[in-house]
């Protein structure tokens, strides 16, 4: 490998050759035959080349003392273990490695193959997997110790295969530095992919796991930071104490390693850690690590550096690197790196004549570590210009970068002020309750009634079993397995997987809707950031729906680690791969592929793959799978651009969170450099059509960081540096840094603000952290209380405004027929504008809102100008945060507000309000004292059943309570407190019911001396309070026209005598009060002709059908008083 | 009312086969003096207790006379739910095709013999079944005899609502006849009930808005997407007895053993689920030994609580 290093060197061959040849088995027409000639004798290498080169920059870079995160939560003690301990090699992913691919061959040659690390490690304690790798069956794993691996890494075998031309060239470890020192077993030659090592396994997003853990993912970074400074977490595992036979040599190497270290801690005045003896007085990194200056001019050889950053560049843009965040970390190492750790004399020796080759050390100063850095910065430019504006800004105010290369800094700057991607480094607050929140439990969060039963099921069946095992799970005799192992061990997991999967293929094949492209204009974005919000919403759900699904399948088949041994690896094979797979995952990526939705289909897919145990990848649907992942993963170049292609930031998405998985410890090492000549894989086509999701940029910088937020460490890692040494904690504090501090406005000069970050920082050093806190809750706060009250104030000033405009324009549409959505449009266009008031009013808001309350949370006694200070700190947080929320949204409110106030008028011209204008409530004046609607319906049920019968003789109802009972009726009508509209339905359908009864004397009356029936003056009274009510009260329709259906007239023909009159009387009151027409009454007595009748019965109907209409139209008061005198026709015409 | 589990079940044993009618329920209320008189006490104690918090003592003892007035619905309640428990262990019998063609049969030999006399009612008391739901029995083989599809549902339901709509005069009337006899189905009984349920409900946001707690009701929440909705959700907790109650739900039912443990299921303890613990208020009182769930965050009340402590907002409170 180092050949081919070098044949670039010698500029034997070009780059472009040589990226050409390392990406592709085939050679390409394009190259010369000398190049052709020089790297065919190097065929067999190719594959190993990136290993190789990764290790090489690693190795080459162990003397950088580098800007870092420290190392997080240290175990009390367990430092006392370390170094000078035989047999407890100091590993953990940051004390103690210079490369992410250690050469292991060269490595274990020169310390003598510590086969008793490596044995122990093989033979199953397994500790680094154990502790630093995802454990088995937790959700929570994989952020404390295991964030730690970030730099700890893997070496794929093909880095390390024996007689390597190049191995005896390598450097050797250097063994002055105690990370050099490959803490991990190296890899056994040959071995099955599944030695346990450390990962980087920067666990992106997880709610549950940032409370429990320290959510330090990326932190440890590929360079490490001080020699000696990991306290090991493996100082007790088996392998650490058992100091094996054949282990001189690695005693010697101890020994040799003490040496150098205590040379070391001399050599560099401030180290950076605690010290790992114990009882020593070493001293501790109390101060800050000042900063070597980097100066252009002392680069020592530019010509190499250049070359191999273009090589290291170009593996990157054509992603022959696994994980390109990483790289970027590692790079952005060496910018900040502070200083370099003195060398070994032999280190320093120039060697004449070989300057240009791997000889001597590639980065001879902190100049040749900015130089390359900047230079590789340089070819990564786009990537960069897509990170998030806080990371834009730190990189263009990087002073080294400035210096190094005043271009690529004008860039940055550009692309900074461009960026619009403000992404908040904070997690979201860990959801742990339960409790119902409607903003996202909400029936119109889920895409159908299904899922959204199945999600509020979960919550209760959750509940259920929890509460019965509390009930039983203290009686004798109760058992966990009996009792509930069937719902949890089989119904309860079924039932969560088959959700999931539901939900999963449910939410994967959602059709999201596709904005125009030609659309432009700021309106239209508008619903565009609508969509994109819907694609997060559905991304970041199937992920967290994914990762369920994966640990709750994997779940039974997590066992100790490290994994099986050979033997039994076939065995276990061969009974998986007949499981079925509970999610046909293959096919939906395939499908997801070929639909150009991976944007969507991979991020979920890498969540579920990620929580695979360790025999998954072996099996082959789960290899195919990974095969397709990795030819997607190579294909995704981010420097293509075009017609088609998939859009920058979907790509960098897809190239961060398979990154990501192929970090993961039970991915086999050898996955991501093995030779692609997979035959049954189909090509991956990341060229979009036109209805692909790929196409559409859906991702945006909040997104990413969200799915990833490792990527987040770049920042801080930047950050770091402006601020400095990270002081007594030593650690990667989260700061009010400038990004948080700057104004809305143009921006002041950057070494202005550069100190003023300075000084806001420290300003909170030096005050108590509750002091930080306090600021940043109010600032939080009132920030979020601005937008309210803005949407509160400006907003609904606003739609009121709409309101009265489009009751203008409606007005004047009427007469020339518009069309809605152009008056919206026009709405919009008037007030739209207004926002703009939006930002002045939240600045004053914040800036009479946030002294208050900070004044208000200090204590009384803080001093005024730190009270002041923090004031002024507050208020401009608040306003940024305030602001920037406005001036993204504002106008998107505005619109959504006064669309809504549109439709609502729009519905208003209806006729609806018309009816609702009509109901009255009760008065004012009203107490309420009606009888309740219920006890009236069931009264006057009762009445009916005692008139319909059957009946015993004493039953009967007395007028009294009939007349009381309409007065009661009367009320409650009025009333109106306790009737809803199905009763009040009621109560007139039975009213009806009554009259009919009234009117065919059906009602028995009770009273003395027997039952008998009601005089005619009582029913007509009646009748008369019923007409009143019906004309005055009811608020509903009432069915008069039930009172001339067959079955309530023919009431009257079981009478004897029948007695028509109070019909006639009814009939009469009815037409005179407008109650029904005449035409409809009319209508009624026609279709009772086709009623089957007696005869008599009939030729009486007649009679009174030809009565009824023989009075005129217009009723005179004559004829009523003529009517009044006459009171028994009825009776005279029954007789007759 | 609360009864123990025991009164309760005594009560029950004499439900047993008696036909949902007028009559019966007559004999019922003359059978149970105690229970009719004992929720009429009741109440009274409630009103009174509740007086003192109001301004108004006229109000409130007027509106709890109309609640009084129902508490004899107390008995007709208990006698309804196992009316129904027992239609529910029956109801398959009655639905064979044997049974149907013989109600049918003997429906149209009774009203061949005399359309005016209560055939179908008889009927359903004969064979211990609800006379609405013989009347829906019979209705629906009339249609399947007379019209080429088998009636929807929605039609049948639309003719029971609108007896007068029946094609056929006699079945119209004895369907009437079975529908106004009948105390526990049909539907009238399903109105009242509806109403009844919807009364309490606004007693209960009266009386909450009485004592100044602010909440949101079942409207409010399902406007805002909740999956389950209690009757109200206090803004502010408040404590019971003792006991922390986030949310109320009216339940215009006396409690027993069958339907509390129904609504825990459906409702209570996904209330708990989501919104902490809460009160269910029985206004025709429940078993006693069923409010066992007290320190899981389920309270029973058979009225609106007196002992209400809210939270103090300290000294500067007014």
């Amino acid at each position: 490998m180092a050949a081919v290093l070098e044949s670039l060197l010698r500029e034997e061959v070009s780059v472009a050759a040589a990226v050409r040849w390392i990406a592709r088995s085939a050679q390409s027409s394009e190259e010369d035959a000398g190049e052709a000639a020089a790297l065919r004798s190097l065929q067999p290498l190719r594959k190993e080349f990136v290993p190789f080169l990764l290790n090489f920059l690693r190795e080459q870079s162990s003397r950088v003392v580098p800007q870092g995160p420290p190392t997080p939560a240290k175990a009390p003690g367990s430092s006392a273990a370390l170094p000078g301990r035989p047999g407890g090699p100091p590993r953990g992913g940051r004390g103690a490695r210079s490369q992410l691919f250690p050469p292991t061959e060269s490595l274990s040659a020169a310390a003598e193959a510590p086969s008793a690390r490596r044995g122990g490690r093989r033979r199953g304690a397994g500790p680094a997997r154990e502790r630093g790798g995802r454990g088995p069956g937790s959700l929570e794993e994989g952020v404390g110790a295991e964030s730690l691996l970030w730099a700890g890494s893997r070496r794929p075998r093909a880095a390390g295969s024996p007689g390597s031309p190049s191995r005896a060239r390598c450097d050797p470890p250097n063994l002055s530095n105690l990370e050099e020192f490959p803490p991990v077993g190296s890899v056994p030659p040959g071995g099955a992919g599944t030695r346990p090592s450390r990962r980087i396994n920067p666990t992106p997003v997880s709610e549950e796991r940032s409370l429990s853990k320290p959510k330090t993912c990326f932190t440890s970074p590929p360079i490490s930071c001080v020699p000696g400074a990991q306290p090991s977490v493996l100082d007790s595992s088996p392998w650490g104490q058992g100091p094996a036979a054949g282990c001189r040599s690695l005693q010697e190497e101890r020994e040799m390693l003490r040496k150098e270290r205590s040379k070391q801690l001399q050599h560099s005045p401030v180290p950076a850690c605690p010290t790992p003896e114990p009882g020593s007085t070493l001293p501790t990194r109390t101060g800050s690590l000042t900063a070597e200056p980097a100066d252009p001019a002392k680069v020592s050889s530019r010509q190499r550096l250049e070359l191999v950053a273009l090589v290291y560049s170009a593996c990157i843009a054509e992603n022959l690197v696994p994980n390109l965040f990483l790289e970027l970390f590692f790079v952005l190492q060496l910018l900040t790196a502070r200083r370099m750790v003195a060398a070994k004399d032999s280190d320093l020796e120039p060697s004449p004549g070989v300057l240009d080759s791997l000889e001597s050390p590639l980065f001879q100063s902190v100049h040749d570590c900015v130089f390359f850095a900047v230079q590789v910065l340089e070819h990564q430019f786009q990537v960069l210009s897509y990170l998030d504006k806080g990371t834009l800004k730190l990189l263009a105010e990087n002073e080294r970068l400035l210096c190094f290369s005043p271009a690529l800094q004008g860039r940055l700057r550009a692309a900074y002020a461009g960026s619009v991607a403000k992404v908040s480094l904070a997690m979201p607050p860990s959801v742990q309750a339960v409790s119902f929140q409607p903003e996202t439990d909400n029936r119109a969060n889920f895409s159908s009634d299904r899922a959204f039963h199945t999600f509020k099921k979960q919550r209760d069946v959750f509940y259920e079993v929890l509460r019965e095992w509390e009930d039983r799970h203290e009686e004798p005799g109760w058992d966990f397995e009996k009792g509930l192992g069937s719902r949890i061990s089989f119904q309860f997991n079924q039932h969560l997987m088959d959700s999931l999967s539901l939900k999963i293929r449910e939410l994967n094949s959602l059709v999201l809707p596709h904005p125009e492209p030609s659309d432009e204009d700021g309106e239209s974005d508008v619903d565009w950031q609508g969509e994109r919000r819907q694609f997060a919403v559905v991304l970041l759900s199937l992920r967290l729906l994914a990762k369920f699904l994966g640990f709750v399948a994997f779940l039974p088949y997590r066992g100790p680690e490290p994994p099986p041994a050979r033997e039994l690896q076939d065995s276990i094979l061969a009974l998986r791969s007949q499981v079925p797979p509970v999610l046909d995952v293959r096919a939906l990526l395939q499908q997801g592929l070929r639909a150009h939705r991976a944007v969507l289909t991979v991020p979920w897919l890498v969540e579920f793959l990620s929580l695979a145990d360790h025999i998954v990848p072996m099996l082959d649907y789960y290899r195919s799978i990974f095969t397709l992942l990795l030819h997607l993963h190579r294909s995704l170049v981010l420097s293509k651009d075009g017609e088609g292609e998939m859009c920058f930031l979907n790509k960098l998405l897809l190239l961060a969170v398979l990154g990501w998985l192929f970090q993961i410890p039970t991915v086999p090492e050898d996955l991501f450099f093995v030779e692609e000549g997979q035959v049954d894989v189909f090509e991956v086509d990341t060229k979009t059509s036109e209805h692909g999701l790929d196409g559409v940029p859906v991702v945006d910088q909040h997104l990413l960081y969200t799915c990833c937020p490792y990527i987040g460490e770049l920042r801080k890692l930047l950050a770091s540096w402006v601020s400095g040494s990270s002081g007594r904690s030593g650690g990667f504090v989260r700061k009010i840094t400038p990004t948080t501090t700057t104004s809305l406005g143009a921006l002041p000069l950057r070494t202005t603000q550069g100190l003023q970050a300075q000084l806001a920082q420290a300003f909170f050093h030096n005050q108590p952290p509750s002091l930080r806190r306090t600021v940043e809750f109010v600032a939080e706060r009132i920030g979020s209380n601005c937008v309210k009250h803005i949407k509160a104030t400006l907003v609904a000033d606003l739609v009121r405004q709409a309101e009265s405009l489009l009751q203008e324009q409606l007005v004047t549409q009427r007469q020339e027929g518009g069309d809605p959505g152009q008056l919206l449009e026009i709405l919009c266009s008037q007030l739209c504008p207004h926002g703009a008031q939006a930002l002045t009013q939240g600045r004053e808001f914040c800036q009479k809102k946030s002294p208050g309350a900070v004044r208000a949370l200090l204590p009384e006694e803080t001093p005024a100008a730190v009270l002041s200070s923090a004031e002024n700190i507050a208020v401009g947080l608040a306003t940024e945060k305030a602001c920037a929320w406005l001036s993204a949204n504002i106008t998107a409110l505005i619109r959504r507000e006064v669309k809504a106030a549109v439709s609502r008028m729009l519905r208003a011209q209806g006729p609806e309000p018309a009816v609702r204008g009509d109901r009255r409530g009760c008065s004012r004046a009203c107490e309420h004292h009606a009888p309740l609607p219920s006890h009236l319906i069931s009264e006057i049920k009762d009445v009916l059943s005692v008139a319909v019968g059957p009946r015993d003789p004493e039953e009967g109802v007395s007028p009294e309570h009939l007349e009381q009972l309409l007065g009661q009726l009367g009320q409650t009508l009025r009333c109106r407190q306790f009737l809803c509209p199905p009763a009040e339905q009621h109560l007139a359908k039975c009213s009806v019911e009554l009259a009919s009864l009234l009117v065919a004397d059906q009602i028995p009356v009770l009273g003395p001396p027997t039952q008998h029936r009601l005089e005619r003056g009582q029913a007509r009274r009646l009748l008369h309070m019923l007409l009143s009510l019906w004309k005055d009260d009811f608020q509903v329709p009432v069915p008069l026209q039930l009172l001339l259906s067959p079955r309530n007239v023919g009431l009257l023909a079981d009478t004897r005598p029948r007695e028509w009159d109070l019909l006639l009387f009814l009939l009469r009151e009815l037409v005179e009060k407008g109650l029904m027409g005449r035409k409809e009454i009319e209508a009624c007595l026609d279709s009772l002709h086709e009623a089957q009748w007696p005869e008599d019965f009939a030729e009486e109907l007649a009679t009174l059908f030809n009565l009824f209409l023989a009075e005129p139209q217009v009723p005179e008061p004559q004829l009523r008083a003529c009517e009044l005198v006459q009171p028994n026709r009825g009776t005279v015409l029954a007789q007759s | 009312m609360i009864l123990t589990k025991a009164q309760y079940d005594e009560i029950a044993q004499c439900l047993v086969s008696v036909p949902p009618t007028r009559q019966s329920l007559r004999k019922l209320k003359q059978r149970f003096p105690r229970l009719v008189w004992e929720s009429w006490e009741d109440f009274r104690m409630r009103s009174s207790s509740s007086r003192r918090y109001r301004a108004e003592p006229g109000a409130s003892s007027r509106r709890s006379e109309h609640i009084s007035s129902q508490s004899q619905a107390t008995l007709l309640s208990i006698f309804s739910q196992e009316y129904q428990k027992h239609i529910k262990r029956t109801h398959a019998k009655h639905h064979t095709s044997e049974a149907i063609e013989s109600y049918y049969q003997r429906y149209l030999d009774g009203v061949g013999k005399n359309g005016a006399a209560p055939v179908l009612l008889e009927l359903a008391n004969e064979v211990d079944y609800a006379p609405s739901l013989m009347a829906r029995i019979i209705l629906e083989r009339f249609l399947q005899e007379h019209k080429e599809t088998p009636p929807s549902k929605s039609v049948i339901n639309s003719l029971l609502r609108d007896p007068s709509q029946i094609p056929d005069g006699v079945l119209a009337n004895q369907v009437y006849q079975c529908i106004v006899n009948d105390c526990c189905y049909g539907p009238l009984v399903d109105c009242i009930k509806h109403a009844i349920g919807h009364e309490h409900e606004i007693l209960l946001r009266d009386l909450l808005l009485e004592k100044n707690l602010s909440f949101l009701d079942e409207d409010q929440l399902r406007a805002k997407g909740y999956d389950k909705t209690p009757d109200f959700i206090l803004q502010v907790p408040v404590a019971v007895e003792g006991h922390i109650i986030h949310w109320i739900e009216s339940k215009a039912s006396f409690g027993d053993e069958c339907s509390h443990h129904a609504y825990l299921h459906d409702q209570f303890w996904s209330y708990w689920n989501r919104f902490g613990p809460g009160l269910v208020i029985y206004w025709y009182g429940f078993i006693q030994e069923l409010d066992c769930n007290r320190e899981r965050g389920i309270l029973l009340k058979a009225c609106f609580p007196t002992d209400i402590v809210t939270l103090c907002h300290g000294a500067a409170a007014p």
